[in-house]
């Protein structure tokens, strides 16, 4: 940024004394201009104006029914079910993407490449598909129904249902992070360690991690920013039972659905916020990570 | 210092954990009922009445859970597993394909009184105020600038409504027979530019987006929308429709599974109670209590009503004919083919 803008300014101060095989490296500043402008009108267009609309609707009716909106005992229920469920998928896939990360950034090992396109797969797989994965497997005629059922063990249409298709479709997204990291920091500072006599965990915890730590911090944000966000998975396996089975972004579309305008913009305001903090934590894991 | 952070997030997962459980061995007995759209702000009513009347008569806590969506999908999320302790869908077929699993009986419909529906409704038109249109009956839906909104039949109970009503109407025409109804149906699907999946999409994409000049509706949908537009749109009914029978009963291998039987079947004949039967009409549901439908007879439109079973011989023959696929739905809709 700064390197550009600066030839730019002298250009434009004093262009006589400027040699001409400067000035080519900038273009017109007409087409600076008009290719700024259309980024930032793209911006505006896209997503400026619809975050705002958001807002704006949200507390359409003023701040006492967007208050009344956001400590509605389903709200609630839906806000808590949302934590619960990144609570539990978060960690899952953080253990599994640093697993599978320190095994194929570290090692050379015959299906390595079998491994890696398998983590990609829940990028691949419409999310509903994966949904309804979970309901032919445990649905009550599925693969594991009929035992389920013998058992009383509920997994469709309840809690381990949603976390399970959430922990799926956002599990590639840490090993994802993790994996370049470890393999550029390659493997020759922990077999020091090792010969310099250091245990397998503490080698990990003193070596392997402090050299990853803003990738793994960067995976887990986008891990987390899935999780709180999914809709067609949970949908699919959720039964939107209300105060029970509804994560927030199944409560906003059913308010929606409910004529409840006010109350919808409200509580996607909640997501709103919570993918701004993300977008924010986002970029300082991502400065740190490329320092 | 690297260790406190997952500590603190292992934590963090118990407690939320901890506070998500609900007490299990209380007395209080809790219900699912598993619902099609148009019904949420009806049961969210009928629910808490129940509550009430159920308290009062046995001194037993209940709560009942809520699940709506299309009447298929739900069909379906209740095969496939969803508990719900009682179903109230929009039509009996899908309560059928419940049956067919063994989840319920067999004779299910027979259980309650008026073919286990505690409640009607008719297929009616939503117009833009003022009619700018001029739509009066089926007939002028074929105008040349008319376009029609209305869910599709292959996933919404309501579309079937209003396909089957169409059928009907044309056939009650003077020199009417099925080539006639099926040609009229054909130009009448060719007019609609969006078919949503759901009563409530389509009520959402006419309502709320604006798109369309008419939508087939619920007569109970279509009030609700004039509540919630402050009169932006206006009901019209036309000369002939359909009795919509939506039907309910209990699920037998949930309810004797969970021991919700008694109160879930309390549930149901509480429906057609007065107090129930006047909240039906609360959400502009026909009544089927005679004393509670003479007091608001004027509340809705005559309209001369025929039945599936009258003219189609049931939901079984008419799912098989008209909506099965390569059923006449699949031969006569064209997608896009129609308004450009």
């Amino acid at each position: 940024m700064t390197t550009t803008a600066a030839p730019g300014v002298s250009a434009t101060r004093g262009h006589v004394i400027i040699p001409s095989k400067v000035r080519r490296l900038t273009e017109p500043s007409i087409v600076r201009f008009v290719l700024t402008g259309m980024a930032l009108a793209f911006l505006m267009l896209f997503l400026a104006v619809p975050l705002t609309a958001v807002f704006v609707e949200a507390l359409s009716r003023g701040l006492a029914a967007y208050v009344a909106a956001m400590a509605e005992p389903f709200t609630i229920a839906a806000l808590r079910l949302t934590l619960i469920t990144t609570a539990i998928a978060v960690p899952a896939n953080l253990v599994f993407g640093l697993c599978a990360a320190w095994v194929i950034g570290k090692f050379q090992f015959r299906g390595r490449h079998v491994l890696t396109t398998l983590i990609d797969l829940p990028f691949a797989v419409s999310p509903v598909i994966a949904g309804l994965v979970f309901v032919l497997l445990f649905g009550r005629q599925g693969f594991f129904g009929p035992w389920l059922a013998e058992h009383g063990v509920r997994i469709i249409f309840a809690v381990p249902g949603i976390v399970l298709a959430t922990v799926f479709v956002s599990l590639p997204f840490i090993a994802r992070e993790v994996i370049p990291v470890m393999e550029a920091s390659g493997a020759q500072e922990e077999e020091a360690a090792r010969v310099l006599g250091a245990g397998g965990l503490q080698t990990f915890f003193r070596v392997t991690l402090p050299n990853i730590k803003w990738g793994v911090l960067y995976g887990v944000i986008l891990c987390s920013a899935r999780a709180i966000g999914e809709f067609g998975a949970v949908s699919v396996v959720s039964g939107h039972i209300r105060g029970l089975t509804n994560t927030l972004p199944l409560h906003v579309e059913i308010l929606y659905n409910e004529y409840q305008f006010q109350a919808a913009f409200a509580v996607a305001s909640i997501l709103t916020c919570l993918a701004l903090v993300t977008l924010v934590a986002k970029t300082i894991a991502e400065r740190r990570l490329h320092t | 210092m690297n260790t406190r952070p997952v500590a603190l997030l292992l934590l963090m997962v118990g407690a939320l954990a901890g506070c998500g459980g609900a007490p299990e061995d209380g007395r209080p007995a809790e219900l699912l009922n598993v619902s099609y759209d148009p019904t949420r702000e009806f049961y969210q009513e009928f629910n808490a009445a129940f509550a009430t009347f159920w308290r009062e008569k046995s001194g037993q806590e209940v709560s009942t859970r809520q699940s709506h969506g299309g009447a298929g999908a739900q069909a379906r999320a209740v095969i496939d597993g969803l508990e719900g302790d009682v179903v109230t869908l929009a039509l009996a077929y899908d309560i059928d394909a419940i049956a067919s699993t063994g989840l319920i009986d067999a004779g299910w419909q027979k259980r309650l009184p008026h073919n286990s529906a505690p409640y009607t409704s008719t297929i009616v038109f939503l117009v833009r105020k003022g009619n700018p249109k001029g739509i009066k009956d089926w007939g002028d839906l074929l105008k040349a600038d008319v376009a029609v909104i209305t869910p599709n039949p292959k996933t919404s109970g309501g579309a079937r409504w209003n396909y089957l009503a169409a059928w009907g109407y044309a056939l009650h025409q003077p020199n009417g027979n099925e080539p006639r109804a099926r040609e009229f149906v054909t130009k009448l699907l060719a007019k609609v530019p969006v078919l949503d999946s759901g009563a409530r999409g389509s009520t959402n994409t006419f309502v709320q987006r604006g798109i369309g000049d008419v939508l087939l509706a619920w007569e109970n949908e279509a009030y609700l929308a004039i509540d919630e537009t402050n009169d932006a749109v206006e009901i019209v009914v036309p000369s002939v429709s359909i009795l919509a029978e939506p039907p309910v009963t209990v699920v037998d291998e949930v309810v004797d599974k969970k021991g919700t039987r008694a109160v879930a079947e309390a549930y149901l004949q509480y429906l057609y109670s007065p107090e129930g039967q006047e909240l039906v009409v609360k959400h502009h549901y026909r009544p089927r209590n005679a004393q509670v439908a003479a007091k608001y007879a004027s509340s809705f439109a005559d309209v001369e009503l025929f039945t599936i079973d009258g003219v189609f011989g049931g939901w079984q023959t008419a799912q098989k004919t008209h909506f099965a696929d390569g059923g006449i739905f699949d031969q006569i809709y064209k997608p896009t083919s129609g308004t450009r």
